[in-house]
């Protein structure tokens, strides 16, 4: 028996792909995947019109699927995140059908739980050997975790892998294992590296970066979670690492041994384990080198499924034992609600992520966020798009005060006890207001372009077309 | 004051501002363009005619790039250009 495919155009006749059928991809390949446009010029030059894509995420590099969805090739869209280029596309209206945004914990119940049927996953994957064994942690193209590919491996009615590093049977550390995988295709190059891990994210050295990271910092230590068995994730945005390295520092002098960190893992948190912060890294994807490295050689280092990492349908998920988590934000509500998906004039340039399954996770949910960005408060009145209900968010900390959500007001306490400084989040929107003036609502088009699906498959909020004034 | 040559001052860089000013005979004549024109257009175009007035300043072609500046930014960028391009009638 060969699972061997010569071409991905051999693979797409031999699946018994047809018209509106539902195909999926993962993103750690990030901005320099190749597999996702390889496979649909392929599905497009087949003939095929109506398919569904349902990708972890799609990134700038995946513009052509813009030509895909105007010759009709493509008519539905999911995802968990989509970048700016690809997102202003879809915010001027390109897509009859609304985008279905998912968080990554619910896209990967949705398909668990047969709500969002895959009939065919497309798996990049950095090493396989023929049988489909396969790993992202080996090979040019390596990335790391595959966190996000397993429900796809797992679920979908046939499932390709493709790879650019094919390995004698059987590759012994893999992730994805061959009894989930049909076919095995071998091309010369699946992504490109420079586009797949960054080098290392810098933390910051605006200060006003930094002094929102020393107080993120802080108000961790004040809020009586920061002991031994402490847990924690954090972003990759330049505040979030910062804050990382102030945590990492209280926690070595105090020497407090945590028991995870998880994510979106970085150099920074690998830095943390190996100080001895943590006993183990949770990592469903790596953002840098160094972290897929760890992953490679570290045996306290694990790679973790998106079910694993986030899924509300699962029987626990890594996110029910998370202590802390802290965030980003375009705009944040004065009932604490988060927008990641759209930016200041409405177009979609992001997603949740993980963002609101942390957030629901973690006993402190935490949004770090500059008081305003290019003359934008960031507190407003209704965001945009309700992307983290506020009834998940605990604590927003910016330059000008730290506002703590009323339904938490013990911790509330605990930080002004700690000397921390408070803010009621409707003070700290006219303390801003009055250095920016308060701006015009912007006006939003007629036409919904994406639903935001929440965690457990609630319809959260929609995103509306983008009004040309 | 009047404008007797063309002058700028500020930066493209995010959260400044890109102010040109040009000699002109009758009037003025403003163009703003900003990252936050729905939000702050109106604003902005306010706060320029406030400074313009500031130096009795009836006649003058202005042109601003605005890439999210406060409005005091705006004023000393405005402001700034003015004095570089002016001189006394």
């Amino acid at each position: 028996m060969s699972k061997l495919v010569k071409s991905i155009k051999e693979v797409v006749e031999l699946v018994g792909l047809k018209d509106g059928m539902t195909v999926s991809f993962h993103h750690h390949l990030r901005n320099g995947d190749y597999v996702l446009n390889m496979v649909m010029a392929e599905i497009a030059a087949k003939g095929l019109r109506d398919i569904n894509v349902n990708a972890s995420s799609l990134f700038d590099t995946h513009a052509p699927i813009l030509e895909h969805i105007s010759n009709g090739v493509v008519t539905g869209i999911a995802a968990d995140y989509i970048g700016a280029g690809v997102g202003r596309a879809i915010s001027e209206g390109i897509l009859e059908k609304p985008v279905q945004f998912y968080t990554h914990g619910g896209r990967a119940s949705s398909i668990s739980l047969g709500r969002t049927p895959i009939d065919v996953a497309f798996i990049a994957a950095p090493t396989s050997d023929p049988m489909g064994n396969c790993s992202g942690k080996y090979g040019k193209s390596a990335c790391g975790s595959l966190g996000y590919a397993f429900a796809d491996a797992m679920y979908a009615k046939k499932v390709v892998v493709i790879t650019d590093n094919l390995v004698p049977y059987p590759l012994t550390d893999f992730s994805i294992s061959e009894d989930y995988i049909d076919y095995v295709v071998e091309v010369d190059a699946i992504g490109n590296p420079k586009g797949i891990v960054s080098g290392t994210t810098k933390i910051t050295r605006d200060p006003v970066g930094l002094v929102m990271a020393a107080h993120a910092a802080k108000v961790i230590e004040a809020s009586g979670l920061l002991k031994d068995g402490f847990s924690f994730q954090t972003g990759a945005g330049g505040a979030s690492l910062a804050a990382a390295k102030f945590l990492k520092d209280i926690m070595v002098e105090k020497q407090i041994q945590g028991s995870f960190g998880l994510g979106g893992i970085t150099g920074y948190m690998v830095d943390m384990l190996k100080a001895g912060c943590f006993r183990t890294l949770m990592d469903v994807q790596c953002f840098d080198l160094t972290a897929v490295e760890s992953l490679r050689e570290n045996p306290n280092h694990q790679e973790i499924s998106a079910l694993q990492y986030a899924s509300p349908s699962c029987k626990s998920a890594v996110v029910d034992s998370l202590d802390v988590v802290i965030l980003g934000a375009t705009e944040i509500d004065t009932d604490f609600n988060v927008n990641v998906h759209t930016d200041s004039n409405g177009y979609i340039m992001g997603g949740s992520g993980g963002h609101s399954d942390t957030a629901a996770g973690a006993k402190l949910s935490m949004i770090i966020a500059p008081m305003f960005r290019a003359r934008l408060p960031i507190v407003t009145e209704s965001v945009t798009c309700v992307s983290t209900p506020g009834q998940t968010v605990d604590v927003l900390v910016t330059q000008g005060g730290i506002a703590v959500n009323p339904r938490r007001k013990e911790l509330a306490d605990n930080l002004k006890s700690a000397g921390l400084p408070i803010i009621d989040i409707n003070e700290l929107k006219e303390k801003t207001e009055r250095i920016t003036g308060s701006p015009k609502k912007l006006n939003r088009g007629d036409r919904v372009v994406a639903e935001v699906i929440g965690r457990e498959g609630n319809l959260c909020d929609k995103i509306y077309s983008v009004s040309k004034k | 004051m009047k404008i007797i040559k063309q002058a700028s001052a500020g930066t493209m860089e995010s959260s400044d501002a890109y102010v040109e000013i040009e000699p002109r005979d009758n009037g003025l004549d403003i163009h703003i363009e900003s990252v936050v024109e729905q939000q702050f257009g109106e604003k902005i175009e306010a706060t320029v005619r406030e400074v313009l007035a500031e130096f009795d300043l009836n006649d003058a072609e202005v042109r601003i790039v605005d890439r999210g500046a406060l409005e005091c930014v705006i004023r000393a960028r405005v402001e700034t250009a003015i004095q570089r391009g002016g001189g006394e009638v």
